[in-house]
């Protein structure tokens, strides 16, 4: 497993590298720079700040200098925020993210779990009925819906909520909810699907022949298979999560690393757009990573290759 | 006829299609009528898009037989009615400048209904022919082919779009390109997959012995025995491309104003929710609704026409 580990790491390498190559090409080819919206900038101090930063050299060198800095693990100091690093802006702002991110991921397994165990189990009733139903409606209404109802109804009408904001354990619940829901959806469908395809097999007949309980049969003979459905899931899922992160962030106005790379994205801000993209690459190849290992103890027919 | 598409137990069906080269399709048509919930899928999605297409032609109706929530054009402001609620002469009420908020969701419908088909037939000219060229040569190429399309779908491409929005100057055509390029990667394995299994079959083997080229091969023997599949998953892609052209609205980065869409009234009920609730009710209900419709559309299409998610 280490060797594994090992090779997928480095296999990153490459990876990182082609979208560090073309991200710095995107934002160098497009018009505008990080300086143009600067007040009270004369064409002399606009070029003594680029000289500082190097953005007066020619292309390919300024390209060499970044790579360089990239390996040593230096992502380059901030163009907005004078005197901070990009790093030290980053690790700032991820750790509210990740805290959304892993509540949402919570609430999307407890809630998808739950109801597609209890789809599966009451197959063709009125409950497994309802339970689809409702996770089509969840799947049909995107986070950018579904953020500004909740609001709308539990912030605006009854005022349990703020909100926006991210100062109380309280303002945590409305966006959590919104990034969570939508993903609750899809894996009560997907643990739907993966139990009764267990739960049709030989061995549960032969656990059931044998008098096992029914809680037994389903926590410890089908969960393991049932669930696997929902793990390969899991890496599109965390991608999808980021990506909601910036919606939800930007709803609830939350100083998180999505709202972040908007901004940054705007401003023209190439070593936090860089910086960003290359952080939520390499977190994102790592969780798949995570999620393959997890796959292979889950189901011992499949192996790490 | 795309045998591979068939399950076992509809053999008799399959050679019947031989026979009569339209019975496989009139035989998936049977099939997805009895599915309601595809069919009224089918009638929502058509029922919108003619609503919005032909909508807002209304407005040169002559005055007399025309009613008052009709009337309007999907930029004029009229500041003296300002957010107001739906009422008479505004059906839906209006927004911040006082535009008539029923013209301005027909429009958007037009601009987001465009979108996820022009964007998804970007996806698809890319994914079918990757997949095919993947598929039928085979050997290194495949090999070095889908690693690139594992390498990308690991990576999260919505952050490339943002900035491929941000960074370039915004247009209608950018966002087909943009959001195409990059929802293509499902398309690829699922018509790789099936021109891998259907190269063997003797069709082919006739067609090599003929003498063809390969493109010919590709374009016109293996392309449209792949069509099933690829139907039902375009059908499933244009509410997808549907939710990332909302996404990239929302965020600010989609279609500019005084153009509306969807999700750019999404985001302008989000703004306005406390003084203007039935902005996001209005925008959201008829967005989740055509969402909703098209899933219906592409699960019942994958249905009748027998096709599984291609695994490989």
């Amino acid at each position: 497993m280490l060797r594994f580990i090992a090779r997928r790491s480095l296999g990153l390498i490459p990876v990182l590298g082609v979208i560090a190559t073309v991200t710095f090409f995107m934002t160098r080819m497009a018009p505008g720079g990080p300086f143009d919206s600067e007040k009270n900038t004369t064409p002399e101090i606009r070029k003594a700040i680029e000289a500082y930063y190097g953005l007066d050299k020619p292309l390919f060198e300024q390209y060499l200098n970044v790579m360089k800095g990239y390996l040593k693990g230096d992502l380059g100091p901030d163009y907005k925020y004078p005197n901070r690093s990009v790093r030290e802006l980053i690790l700032g702002a991820f750790p509210v993210s990740l805290e959304l991110g892993c509540l949402a991921l919570a609430i999307a397994l407890a809630i998808g779990i739950t109801a597609g165990l209890i789809a599966a189990i009451r197959q063709n009733s009125l409950l497994d009925y309802s339970a689809m139903s409702l996770s089509m409606i969840g799947i049909c209404l995107p986070t950018f819906v579904m953020g500004p109802l909740l609001a709308l109804v539990f912030a605006i009408h009854w005022h349990w909520f703020n909100v926006s904001g991210w100062d109380f354990a309280r303002d945590r619940v409305l966006p959590a909810m919104t990034l969570g829901f939508y993903y609750a959806a899809y894996v009560a469908r997907l643990t739907r699907g993966g139990m009764l395809e267990i739960l049709s097999q030989d061995f549960i007949r032969t656990a059931r022949a044998k008098g096992a309980s029914t809680a037994r049969i389903l926590f410890k003979h089908a969960l393991r298979g049932g669930i696997a459905p929902v793990v390969s899931f899991l890496g599109p899922a965390a991608a999808g999560i980021i990506t909601g992160s910036f919606v939800v962030e930007t709803i609830f106005d939350i100083p998180g690393l999505g709202r972040f790379f908007i901004t940054s994205a705007f401003n023209r801000d190439y070593t936090l757009v860089m910086g960003t993209v290359l952080f939520y690459a390499t977190l994102i190849v790592f969780f798949n990573l995570a999620v393959d290992i997890v796959q292979v103890w889950l189901n011992p027919k499949l192996k790490l290759e | 006829m795309p045998s591979k598409t068939l399950s076992k137990e509809r053999a008799p069906l399959e050679l019947e299609a031989a026979d009569k080269g339209a019975s496989l399709w009139s035989d998936a048509w049977h099939r997805l009528a009895k599915n309601k919930l595809a069919i009224a899928g089918l009638w929502i999605v058509g029922g919108l898009s003619l609503l919005c297409f032909l909508g807002p032609l209304t407005r040169y109706l002559p005055a007399a037989i025309r009613p008052a929530g009709l009337s309007h054009s999907y930029e004029e402001q009229n500041l003296d009615a300002r957010v107001t609620p739906p009422d008479a002469r505004h059906w839906l009420g209006t927004d911040q400048l006082g535009r008539d908020l029923l013209s301005r969701v027909l429009f958007g419908g037009r601009v987001s209904l465009m979108v996820g088909l022009c964007a998804t037939a970007v996806s698809l000219t890319i994914g079918v022919l990757y997949g095919a060229i993947a598929g039928y040569l085979g050997g290194k190429l495949d090999a070095i082919m889908m690693r690139i399309v594992d390498i990308l779908y690991s990576l999260p491409l919505a952050l490339f779009v943002i900035l491929l929005m941000v960074l370039v100057k915004r247009s209608i055509l950018l966002i087909f390109v943009a959001i195409g390029a990059v929802e293509w990667l499902t398309m690829a394995r699922i018509v790789r997959g099936q021109v891998m299994s259907l190269k063997k079959q003797e069709f082919i083997e006739a067609a090599i012995a003929l003498g063809l080229r390969k493109r010919r091969i590709i374009l016109r023997h293996l392309i449209p025995n792949v069509l099933g599949p690829v139907i039902v998953y375009a059908t499933l892609t244009v509410p997808g491309v549907m939710l990332l052209e909302a996404f990239l609205s929302f965020l600010g980065l989609g279609v500019q104003p005084p153009m509306s869409s969807w999700g750019s009234l999404i985001k302008e009920g989000a703004d306005w929710m406390e003084d203007a609730p039935w902005i996001l009710i209005s925008a959201g209900t008829v967005f989740s609704l055509a969402l909703f419709s098209l899933n219906f559309l592409g699960d019942g299409l994958r249905d009748a026409l027998d096709v599984r998610a291609a695994k490989d």
